[in-house]
């Protein structure tokens, strides 16, 4: 079968990935790793950032995708892995926090 | 994550193989395994069961904590057979995650109006067959009725070990396409692996209600690899 039908290469973070490091770019890629309650993108949901902060797909609807963009450009620069954690849990977590009400863990790391 | 860890998990999705990045979360390290490779010891039973039920999560072994993503080929449907059948079973398995092509020689079944919304092909499963593989993520059921459609599509089937291979037809039709089969260089043991007749015995009757049928016991056998002998389930 044409297997352009079940991998969709133009909106697939990793495939992507794997692009923007052939293109020489420096790249993040944040994984969920864990989530309880209600979240919105099931573990092993990918979000991959360039050192501009240009990303692809997705760790939840929209919700802390800016707060892990700016994170994983500091993941670039330092090489170091982080372990984020997002939920509703105050008033400044709603800031970032995810509205559903569940609670997720994201592990961002530097590609190579 | 390693360059040579997201080259290779791409090549694996590109290729419709099943593979696990697992990562260290300790210290970021990370591998590639494939379906088929040890792994010893806990880590090992973690692995076989990320394989199994397609589910990424963390696991405590070796006194480390380890993150398996499970990359498993979207599972499909391969119908042989523009028929009545089809019709129900098309948009039926699509809703349930299983994304449906349909072969079929005979232009005058295989047409858009009666599919409209489906991968159809009204050519010869040779030719199609022959461009685009089966492979093991694959379900195929043949529901011709017609020999000259249907065996080649079934011992390729066989042959390409998809995870499910269903035929329509009677006891008695399927004891003569059995002797065919044989004929064709298919082992007992391949043929054992067919269902036959198709479906589920829920009773079914009409043509939708048989698709029913087909679709259930495709998704038994996909949630159930690895968890039986072949040709356990008739």
């Amino acid at each position: 079968m044409d297997n352009s039908i079940y991998l969709d290469e133009a909106r697939d973070p990793l495939i992507i990935a794997e692009g923007w490091m052939k293109d020489g770019k420096d790249v993040a890629i944040a994984t969920v790793v864990d989530t309880w309650g209600s979240a919105p993108r099931p573990v092993g949901s990918h979000l991959v950032i360039d050192a501009d902060g240009n990303f692809h797909g997705s760790v939840s609807g929209g919700c802390v995708e800016g707060a892990v963009v700016t994170e994983a450009v500091d993941v670039i620069d330092s090489g170091k892995a982080k372990m984020l954690e997002f939920g509703v849990a105050d008033e400044t977590a709603w800031q970032v926090g995810l509205s559903c009400g569940g609670r997720i863990k994201v592990y961002v790391e530097r590609l190579g | 994550m390693d360059p040579y860890a997201l080259k290779t998990l791409n090549a694996e999705r590109r290729a419709r193989r099943a593979a696990i990045l697992v990562t260290d979360l300790g210290d970021g390290r990370d591998r590639i395994v494939r379906e088929g490779d040890q792994v010893a010891g806990d880590l090992g039973t973690a692995i076989a069961k990320a394989f199994r039920t397609g589910n990424s999560g963390s696991v405590e072994a070796e006194g480390r904590t380890f993150f398996l993503n499970a990359h498993l080929p979207q599972p499909r449907l391969v119908v042989i057979g523009a028929v009545h059948i089809s019709q129900a079973l098309a948009p039926m398995a699509k809703i349930a995650g299983y994304p449906v092509e349909i072969i079929d020689p005979r232009t005058a079944f295989a047409t858009p109006d009666r599919f409209p919304d489906v991968a159809l092909h009204a050519e010869w499963p040779e030719d199609v067959l022959s461009r685009q593989p089966l492979d093991g993520y694959t379900a195929l059921a043949a529901v011709t009725h017609d020999p000259k459609i249907d065996d080649f599509a079934l011992k390729a089937a066989l042959d390409a070990n998809c995870f499910y291979v269903g035929a329509l037809g009677s006891r008695k039709t399927h004891a003569k396409r059995v002797e065919r089969l044989l004929a064709l260089g298919a082992t007992a043991d391949q043929i054992a692996c067919i269902h036959a007749p198709i479906g589920l015995d829920i009773g079914a009757a009409s043509p939708a209600e048989i698709a029913v049928a087909i679709l259930a016991q495709t998704v038994h056998a996909f949630r159930s690899r690895g968890l039986e002998s072949k040709g356990a389930v008739a």
